[in-house]
């Protein structure tokens, strides 16, 4: 009896001291798995896996408790499994004229500041781009730096140029050409030079990255065949740079339909945007459903199109 | 694409550097402001850093800050590296177009919309696992990690498509198996991108407001939510003073980023010229 323990307790100690050879082994053999699997999860996990939540709290019905939605599925009392799906926010979303209107309005702002930041950031990258060896990093630096100094600092930097007793006012009234100070904090206009402002960058660097590979001869081509430079411009550049202008302004448009910030700080509450909507609801409102479904219909309308367009344009360009 | 750059597009240049720097210079400027109203003049005075600094509310805020900075750069830089090297050295795998977009998504998806799904994330795990008690660090962090792992990922990739695969392919004709090709090859050469990365994701992290509200408890501000409760209600000379920390802070990391990215390009392109010359 105690021979066979003992002939058991060193097998197992045997095994044991096998183990770390063992393991090592398998990592030798499914490294690439697991070097795969560790982002993945975790991505599952942490980015694709919420969707599915809050997906759930869309269907759901408000309810006084904690947290406040209705389940969607329950127990009833004879062992029955209830599952319950309203779809009335979402018909409360796309009825309710405030959260229509302001859905709207998120566009055209971030639409129109996407047209200014293009009509801005394209000559600024062209013009990087035509700068010399020494210039061109230099330029690039000061281009990506406030890129990355504090966002909210950024903004709150306008709030100091912009209101009543800001400095654009004081300089103004000292050189005589107003008398009383306008507003401009708390206005659309300020959200307006708020975008512009902060999402610059955004714009600026993908149209650099896309003009740094254009072929020069192709202009001078076309100057030897007797075209203006004007012409040549649009007939050959601005045609050549389009997947530029596209990268830039889906990364201007995107984060600035969905902008919290920036209509919360300069607009005062006197600009609505979809971002600004969503947060109240979600916090001061605790309307969890509602906001849940404004966040799914903001994915759906915005998010996903540009990534089925991105998935296409990458594949072209594979094919090609 | 080099040659003359015509008188307009220098104008266009020097009008956007101005447009950029001006705000934040006159910010720094009257930091500096003896007058506790910020636009309006009162001499020079360092008085608001001094309010600054007695602050004990600004001082939990910032080592909150900081502490969830570091420790999600750390971990964003370990999974972005794992995968950029799914997405470039591994070729097809089951699930890699799921994989690449779940990477790619958190650059362009709307601040609020991440936020909102990791806080009912949370607050299920709480009602199932029981954990997190309390939100705060722990959210935060694992918030932070899950977005800025997608901005070192991007980083990390265009090194590695860029730095080709020449030596890898040397190591494994002279017998190293690929696991130790990875090791000691693939990962050492890595590093400018991986200390770049690192410091990308630690500002994203000392930058975010938005996601940060959001899977935050009570009791628990970071720096941005602490600056964004005092000024939603106007000016403050003293949020001035710490803005003007906070840009030196960031611009001296930026500078040693481009330094060390800068420095790796020139070694790269001496590797290149030697390799010519000895063809």
């Amino acid at each position: 009896m105690s021979n066979q323990i003992k002939k058991v307790i060193s097998m197992n100690v045997k095994t044991l001291t096998l183990l770390p050879g063992y393991l090592g082994r398998k990592i030798q053999k499914n490294w690439r798995v697991i070097i795969i699997t560790i982002p993945f999860v975790w991505l599952l996990l942490f980015f694709l896996f919420p969707f599915f939540i809050v997906a759930k709290i869309s269907v759901a019905e408000l309810k006084i408790a904690s947290p406040p939605f209705s389940k969607m599925f329950e127990w009833t009392g004879n062992g029955i499994l209830s599952v319950r799906i309203v779809f009335d926010n979402f018909i409360y979303i796309i009825t309710d004229d405030l959260y229509f209107n302001t859905y709207i309005n998120s566009v055209k702002i971030a639409a129109i500041s996407t047209f200014f930041c293009l009509l801005f950031g394209y000559p600024i990258a062209y013009g990087i781009v035509r700068s010399g060896p020494l210039a061109k990093p230099i330029f690039l630096f000061l281009i990506i730096l406030p890129f990355w100094t504090s966002f909210l600092l950024r903004v709150y930097a306008w709030m100091g140029l912009l209101s009543d007793q800001g400095t654009i006012n004081n300089i103004l009234i000292a050189l005589g050409i107003i008398e009383e100070p306008i507003q401009m904090l708390y206005t659309e206009f300020a959200v307006y030079i708020g975008i512009i402002y902060t999402y610059m960058p955004f714009m600026i660097l993908p149209l650099y990255a896309n003009m740094e590979k254009l072929d020069g001869s192709l202009n001078e081509a076309a100057a030897d065949l007797g075209s203006r430079p004007i012409n040549t411009f649009f007939k050959v550049t601005l045609p050549l740079t389009m997947p530029g202008v596209i990268a830039g302004s889906l990364l201007v448009f995107i984060p600035a339909t969905g902008e919290y910030v920036i209509p919360d700080l300069l607009g005062g509450g006197n600009v609505q945007m979809i971002g600004r909507v969503l947060y109240n609801e979600f916090s001061r409102n605790t309307d969890w459903p509602v906001a849940s479904a404004v966040a799914l219909a903001m994915l759906f309308l915005l998010v996903l199109p540009i990534i089925v367009f991105q998935y296409y344009q990458g594949k072209s360009v594979e094919e090609k | 694409m080099h040659g003359q750059r015509s008188r307009f597009l220098t104008v266009m240049i020097t009008v956007g550097l101005a447009f950029f720097y001006i705000p934040m210079i006159l910010l720094v400027v009257y930091s500096f402001n003896y007058s506790k109203l910020v636009p309006v003049w009162g001499g020079w005075s360092t008085r608001w850093y001094k309010v600054l600094f007695q602050s004990e509310e600004v001082w939990s805020a910032v080592s909150l800050s900081l502490k969830i900075a570091i420790v999600n750069a750390t971990f964003a830089t370990f999974l972005g590296m794992l995968a950029a090297l799914s997405m470039v050295r591994f070729g097809q795998f089951r699930g890699r177009t799921l994989f690449g977009g779940m990477l790619m998504a958190p650059l362009v998806m709307p601040e609020v919309i991440t936020g909102l799904s990791l806080l009912v994330l949370f607050i299920t795990l709480k009602q199932v696992f029981g954990w997190p008690e309390n939100r705060g660090f722990a959210t935060i962090t694992i918030a932070h990690i899950t977005f800025s792992m997608a901005y070192v990922a991007v980083t990390i990739q265009a090194r590695l498509t860029g730095m080709g695969q020449s030596l890898e392919e040397a190591a494994s004709d002279l017998g190293a198996k690929p696991f130790k090709v990875l090791t000691a090859i693939t990962i050492p050469r890595l590093m400018p991108a991986l200390v770049s990365g690192w410091l990308l994701a630690f500002t994203l992290s000392l930058d975010d407001l938005v996601i940060a509200s959001f899977v935050t408890g009570p009791g628990a501000s970071t720096l941005p939510i602490l600056i964004f409760s005092r000024i939603r209600l106007g000016l403050r000379p003293d949020i001035n003073a710490l803005a003007t920390i906070i840009i030196l802070v960031v611009a001296v990391c930026i500078a040693i980023a481009a330094l060390i990215l800068f420095r790796q390009q020139q070694r790269d392109l001496l590797d290149q010229q030697l390799a010519k010359r000895e063809e």
